[in-house]
C-alpha cells in the first residue's frame, strides 16, 4: 500500500544511478549529483505547490542546510556525512517549524512575500556578518563515512542517491496518505476541508516543515557535493528562483519530475553556459516562459504522454 | 547635528530613487494584479541607455545639460518600446492565470532582459557624469553635497504629485481606479480595458526605466544592476501596501531613512534591517501599512 509503483521506479532508477556512477565519467557524476542535492528542495516545493503555495524564498532553507554543515565544519570539525546531515536536518526543520506557525495562515502572493523576505533577512545577515564568511562563503573538508575518508566524490555520490531514495519514497508515501491527499482538495476549497472536520492550518504547516527539511537535506548535500558554501548563489533570492524555476520545469505530476526536472536543468545550465556564456540566463529564462505558457504541466506531462501512448 | 543632515539627506536621496522605481511597480501591481519581477530589469534598461547615450553625445560635443533631456528621453523610449512589446507580446497571454505563476513568468522575463542588455552594451561598466558634473556642489549646513543628488529629491517629488495629481484629478485616474476596482464593471461601463493595461504597464514600465536613467551618472552602470533593487522595491511595496501610492512613498522614505541610518551608523546591519521589517509588516499587517484592508484571503 505505501510502497507503490512510483516508489519502486524511484528506488530502482536511483539505484541504477549509484551503480552506474562508478562507471560513468567524473563530469556527468559532478551534474548529477548537483541534479539530486538540489532536486530535494525541488521535491519539497513540489509539496507545496500542490496546495497552490509557491514559496519565492525556500533558498532560506537550501542555505541554513548549507550554512550547518560549514559552521559544523568550520567550528566543531565534523565532516561525517551522517551528522553533518542530521545537523542540517534538525535546524532547517526546527526553524521550519517555527517559522510554520506564521506562514501557514498565508496564502498566493502573500506566503511568496513573507517567505522572500525571510530569506533575504538571512542573506542580509551572512553577507555582513564575517563569522558567516561574508559574500565569499566558506569551503568545506571532505565528506567522510564513519571515520573513513574516501578518495574521490564517488562514495558521496552513492550517499546523496540514498538519501534522495528515502526522500522520495517518504514524500510518496506522505502524499497517499489522509494529510497528503488532503493536498489538492486544500488548493480547491479550504472551506469545505475545514467543514470535512480537518485543520486546514495543521496540514499547511506539516507541508511546510516537510518542505523545509528537504530543502535543508538539500543545501546539506549540495554544500558538499560543491565542496563549499557562498551566499549569492544559496541564499539569495535568484537561487530560491532558480528552485521554484525547476519545480516549474519539473511539473507537479510525480515525486520522480523533481530528480528529472534538475538534471535537465543542471545540463541545460551548462551547455548554456558552454554555447553561450553571456546569454544562459537568455536560454533559461526563455525556457521557463516557454514552459508556463506552452507546457503548465512540465517536463513531466511530456514523460507521461510518451509512456501513457506505449502502454 | 552634521551627521543628522548627512543621514537625512542620503537617505532622502535613496527614498527618492526607491520612489520612482516602486511607484511603477505599484502601480502595475495595483491595476494588473502583477508583482512584475521584470520591473529590475527595466531599471536596468533605463540606466544603460541613458548611459549609453549620455556618453555618445557628449562625445559629439552636445552641452553637458543636454544630458537631463537624454535621461527622461531614455526613460520614455525604455517605457514605449519594451512596455509596449512585453505587454502586447507577452502579458497579455496571462492574464487570468494564477498570480504566482505571472510572477514566475516575469522572473523568466528578468533572466532574458539581463542578458539583452548584455548582449546589447556588453559587459564593460559605462560612465555618464556629465549631468552630474553640470550641477556641481553645494553647501547644505556645512555640509558640501552635489546638486544632482538633490536634484533626485526634486524629481521624485514631482512624480509623486504628478501620479497623484492623475490619479486623483483627471478623468483617466478615474477611469484607471475604476478598473483597480472592478475589472468586469469596468469592461461593461464602455471602458477599454485593455488598452488601460497597455498605458498602465508602459507607464510604470517607464517610471522604472526613469529610475534607473537618473541613477545611472551617480554610478557606475555595470551588469547586475537590477537584481538588487528589484527586491529593494519588493520590500518598498509590500511594507507600503501593494497597489497603493501614497503606501509606495511612504514605504521608501522608511526604507531610504532606515538605509542611510544602517549604513552610517550599523553597516553590518544594512539589509538585513530593510527585509526584517518587511517581514515584520507581513506578520503584523500583510495588507501593507497603507492599503485599506480588503476582504480577501492573505
Amino acid at each position: 500500500m505505501f510502497f507503490d509503483r512510483t516508489s519502486s521506479i524511484v528506488v530502482i532508477a536511483l539505484f541504477a544511478c549509484a551503480v552506474a556512477g562508478y562507471f560513468i565519467p567524473d563530469w556527468i557524476m559532478n551534474q548529477l549529483m548537483f541534479g539530486f542535492a538540489r532536486a530535494l528542495a525541488v521535491l519539497g516545493l513540489l509539496v507545496l505547490w500542490r496546495t497552490g503555495l509557491i514559496s519565492f524564498g525556500h533558498a532560506f532553507y537550501f542555505g541554513l542546510g548549507a550554512y550547518t554543515v560549514a559552521l559544523l565544519d568550520i567550528n566543531l570539525g565534523v565532516s561525517d556525512v551522517f551528522l553533518r546531515l542530521v545537523g542540517a536536518v534538525l535546524v532547517s526543520g526546527v526553524i521550519g517549524w517555527i517559522v510554520g506557525f506564521v506562514l501557514r495562515n498565508y496564502r498566493d502572493i502573500f506566503f511568496a512575500m513573507l517567505s522572500l523576505a525571510l530569506s533575504m533577512v538571512l542573506y542580509g545577515i551572512i553577507v555582513k556578518t564575517e563569522a558567516l564568511g561574508s559574500t565569499d562563503g566558506f569551503s568545506i573538508s571532505a565528506p567522510t563515512f564513519f571515520g573513513f575518508a574516501p578518495d574521490g566524490k564517488y562514495p558521496l555520490f552513492v550517499f546523496i542517491c540514498v538519501v534522495c531514495a528515502i526522500c522520495a519514497v517518504a514524500v510518496q508515501m506522505y502524499l497517499n496518505s489522509t494529510l497528503g491527499w488532503m493536498t489538492t482538495a486544500i488548493r480547491d476549497n479550504e472551506v469545505r476541508v475545514e467543514y470535512l472536520g480537518l485543520s486546514v492550518a495543521n496540514a499547511v504547516h506539516v507541508k511546510y516543515v516537510l518542505s523545509a527539511v528537504l530543502a535543508g537535506a538539500a543545501g546539506c548535500l549540495m554544500a558538499m557535493a560543491l565542496g563549499q558554501v557562498d551566499p549569492d548563489s544559496m541564499v539569495n533570492w535568484t537561487a530560491s528562483g532558480e528552485l521554484v524555476f525547476i519545480t516549474i520545469l519539473s511539473g507537479p505530476g510525480s515525486v520522480i519530475a523533481p530528480f528529472i526536472g534538475s538534471v535537465v536543468f543542471e545540463l541545460l545550465r551548462t551547455y548554456a553556459f558552454e554555447w553561450a556564456p553571456h546569454a544562459w540566463q537568455l536560454i533559461v529564462g526563455g525556457t521557463l516562459l516557454t514552459i508556463i505558457l506552452f507546457l503548465p504541466g512540465g517536463v513531466w506531462s511530456v514523460i507521461e504522454k510518451v509512456v501513457g501512448k506505449k502502454s | 547635528m552634521e551627521t543628522f543632515i548627512t543621514n537625512l539627506l542620503n537617505g532622502l536621496q535613496y527614498s527618492s530613487y526607491l520612489v520612482i522605481v516602486s511607484v511603477g511597480l505599484t502601480i502595475i501591481f495595483g491595476v494588473m494584479k502583477i508583482l512584475n519581477v521584470a520591473h529590475g530589469s527595466f531599471y536596468a534598461w533605463g540606466a544603460y541607455t541613458s548611459a549609453f547615450f549620455i556618453g555618445k553625445f557628449s562625445d559629439m560635443g552636445w552641452p553637458d545639460a543636454f544630458g537631463f533631456v537624454i535621461i527622461f528621453a531614455s526613460a520614455i523610449a525604455v517605457g514605449l518600446v519594451l512596455g509596449f512589446i512585453i505587454e502586447r507580446g507577452l502579458l497579455r497571454f496571462m492574464y487570468g492565470r494564477d498570480e504566482v505563476v505571472i510572477i514566475l513568468a516575469t522572473f523568466g522575463l528578468f533572466l532574458v532582459l539581463e542578458d539583452v542588455i548584455l548582449l546589447v552594451f556588453g559587459v564593460d561598466p559605462y560612465f555618464a557624469y556629465q549631468p552630474m558634473a553640470y550641477l556641481e556642489s553645494v553647501e547644505v549646513g556645512g555640509i558640501t553635497r552635489d546638486v544632482y543628488g538633490l536634484s533626485l529629491i526634486l524629481v521624485s517629488t514631482l512624480v509623486a504629485a504628478g501620479c497623484w495629481y492623475g490619479l486623483n484629478r483627471t478623468k483617466w485616474g478615474n477611469i484607471l481606479k475604476a478598473v483597480i476596482f472592478d475589472r468586469e464593471m469596468s469592461v461593461s461601463m464602455g471602458i477599454n480595458v485593455p488598452m488601460v493595461y497597455t498605458v498602465t504597464f508602459i507607464g510604470g514600465t517607464a517610471l522604472g526605466a526613469l529610475g534607473g536613467a537618473y541613477i545611472a551618472p551617480t554610478v557606475s552602470v555595470a551588469p547586475g544592476l537590477g537584481g538588487e533593487v528589484i527586491v529593494l522595491s519588493f520590500a518598498v511595496v509590500v511594507i507600503g501596501g501593494m497597489g497603493s501610492i501614497p503606501g509606495a512613498l511612504i514605504g521608501s522614505i522608511l526604507i531610504g531613512l532606515l538605509r542611510a541610518i544602517s549604513v552610517h551608523e550599523f553597516p553590518q546591519i544594512e539589509l538585513f534591517v530593510i527585509f526584517a521589517v518587511m517581514a515584520v509588516v507581513l506578520v503584523f499587517r500583510p495588507e501593507g501599512l497603507f492599503a485599506p484592508a480588503k476582504v480577501r484571503k492573505i
